[in-house]
């Protein structure tokens, strides 16, 4: 069943239909958050958000606006499952994800609404994969209530800083630290020792640096340490911090078109947040 | 029982060592039996391989400048040695830049294959290595357990996708599932599905072609491979038809078959990944039968070589 030759009758059973060319431009991004097994996706005309979240603590949102799409016909004005993440990728690789030039899968995802499963059609060298996965009830995501107006710090820098010290990151310390004066700190405390990285504000990595109040705050590494596969697909990472602490990481991703999407991860502090001395 | 071979062209050693590797990711253990003018690798479907059974066939020829046998008996001209090919890869993997490369039937502590092999050196003197691969001597009782396969009586034969292909697919599908349904018809169209609680996904191939096949009965002889691939003659594999079917009478069942009817088997997925991760080479020619929910038997063959392998059903 050729992608181009689905039938109209079927066409017009499907609330949400999108198509890609390349389905990495999907599936890169959601390996990104795919620290889960379950995703809420949540479908607006303006384009596609995919929710991860785990332990009530850390959230991330993978964001593909309506024009990354070569299609995208919504016929409702929300529209919001949940879908086995893990599954998912397995079927946008079904071909084998393979990175080769020239080779790509084309996509067709459609969804008749609730109670029917996500259908996608794959294609690559005139092979057709036809997948439909159940979808379930989405769970409500959190509102992590961070506001634009709440923000404390904020810094922008090139991730090609901050991925270095995302690789090494010392996997024994229970938690990150990050500290924000007149420059931003990273530091873990492992069962060798602890380990500081520094970027200064005035270092060419640098595109903003705005620290309205001294802060350190901790969080838990195990719900930190996945936002690094969001860190690697990035040029640019935002890092803000608001009153209460929570954390704010966004990264601008450029997929394999060179177009613009995004990825954000909210992390709440750990309880004993140690004052600055 | 003597067996002495030479090989001494390195593409023909090359050759038979990835035949060897590929023998080696299919089983852990196997019956090589040799002939005169043959050699053979042999896994009698049991219980304890998940009803899997494998027959690769090799004419000496094509590999050996030099083959010697004496078999039991001047009536039974063959030995039968079991033997864990894996032992055997590693053992040619050392000797691959040989000039000469003999192996021989031995009696060491134990009966053993030897690969013995001049290795070039810095040094005036040449190297000898030896490897003695042990094997086990399979008694002319129970050769009739390693006996040639005969061809099924199909419901569809059809040429393969490309191996590649199945593969990548194979193994994201076995994430999915511990089965998956293997179906084909005679316009040329093969499907590969899996099915669960959570997901189902069909792969679809198309334009894959039919091979057409002789109607006389007989057990299956596939021809020995020449060294010109393009005089493989495919014809000359002879499927076992029944007899007796009005059906079949004008000119064979598959002739009255409905085209687009697939027929289909459940396997282990795990199996099929095993013939698929095995492949390093593609083959000059890939077909597969099928016995509707009942067995696949797949078939490629190579300038050299040809193997067949035998996946059950699953219930």
């Amino acid at each position: 069943m050729p992608l181009s030759t689905q039938s109209q009758g079927e066409d017009e059973q499907y609330i949400l239909v999108t198509s890609l060319d390349n389905a990495r431009n999907l599936s890169n991004l959601l390996k990104a958050i795919s620290f889960k097994d379950h995703a809420v996706f949540t479908t607006t005309p303006n384009g596609l958000k995919v929710t991860v979240e785990d332990c009530k603590c850390v959230q991330a949102n993978a964001f593909i606006q309506a024009d990354i799409f070569q299609e995208f016909t919504i016929k409702e004005d929300l529209i919001t499952f949940q879908v086995n993440l893990t599954v998912l990728l397995d079927c946008l690789n079904i071909f084998g994800g393979s990175t080769s030039a020239g080779i790509s899968t084309a996509l067709r995802m459609c969804y008749k609404g609730y109670g029917y499963p996500l259908t996608l059609f794959l294609e690559e060298g005139g092979v057709v994969t036809v997948c439909k996965i159940n979808t379930e009830e989405p769970e409500e995501p959190i509102d992590f209530d961070f506001c634009s107006s709440n923000v404390t710090n904020k810094v922008i820098l090139q991730s090609e800083s901050l991925k270095e010290a995302f690789s090494e990151l010392d996997l024994t310390s229970e938690m990150l630290q990050i500290t924000i004066i007149y420059f931003l700190e990273l530091s873990t405390f492992g069962s060798s020792g602890s380990a500081h990285y520094d970027y200064s504000k005035d270092s060419d990595m640098m595109e903003l640096f705005r620290c309205k109040e001294t802060q350190t705050n901790r969080y838990k590494m195990s719900l930190l340490k996945p936002s690094t596969k969001a860190l690697t697909l990035s040029c640019k990472v935002s890092v803000r911090t608001d009153s209460r602490g929570f954390l704010s990481l966004q990264y601008l991703v450029r997929n394999d078109d060179g177009q613009i999407c995004f990825v954000e991860y909210f992390c709440c502090p750990d309880e004993e947040v140690e004052e600055d001395s | 029982m003597k067996f002495r071979g030479k090989i001494i062209d390195v593409a023909c050693l090359n050759h038979f060592s990835r035949v060897i590797t590929t023998i080696s990711k299919l089983t852990k253990t196997c019956v090589m039996r040799l002939t005169p003018d043959n050699l053979f690798f042999v896994l009698s479907g049991k219980v304890t391989n998940g009803g899997v059974s494998m027959w690769c066939e090799l004419h000496q020829a094509n590999f050996f400048d030099e083959f010697q046998m004496e078999g039991v008996s001047s009536e039974f001209n063959e030995i039968c040695l079991e033997v864990t090919p894996e032992n055997l890869s590693r053992a040619l993997k050392t000797v691959q830049n040989a000039k000469s490369v003999k192996v021989k039937l031995t009696k060491k502590h134990c009966p053993c294959l030897t690969v013995a092999a001049e290795l070039p050196s810095l040094s005036s003197n040449s190297r000898v290595v030896t490897h003695d691969v042990p094997v086990e001597v399979v008694p002319r009782s129970l050769w009739h357990e390693f006996k040639e396969p005969s061809m099924p009586d199909f419901d569809v034969s059809i040429y393969l996708p490309p191996l590649k292909t199945m593969k990548n697919v194979v193994d994201r599908m076995k994430n999915l599932s511990n089965f998956l349904v293997m179906e084909a018809n005679l316009s040329g169209e093969m499907n590969l599905k899996i099915e669960t609680d959570l997901v189902s996904v069909t792969t679809h191939f198309k334009d894959l072609g039919n091979p057409s096949w002789g109607k006389t009965s007989g057990p299956i002889r596939l021809p020995v491979p020449q060294i010109n691939p393009n005089v493989v003659e495919v014809t000359r594999m002879t499927p076992h038809v029944s007899t007796g079917d009005a059906a079949s009478q004008d000119g064979g069942a598959s002739q009255s078959r409905d085209p687009e009817a697939m027929a289909e088997v459940r396997v282990d997925i795990r199996k099929l990944q095993q013939f698929l991760v095995g492949q390093q080479v593609n083959p000059s020619k890939a077909m597969c039968n099928i016995v509707h929910q009942s067995v696949v038997h797949l078939i490629l063959l190579h300038d050299d070589v040809s193997l067949q392998y035998f996946i059950p059903a699953v219930a």
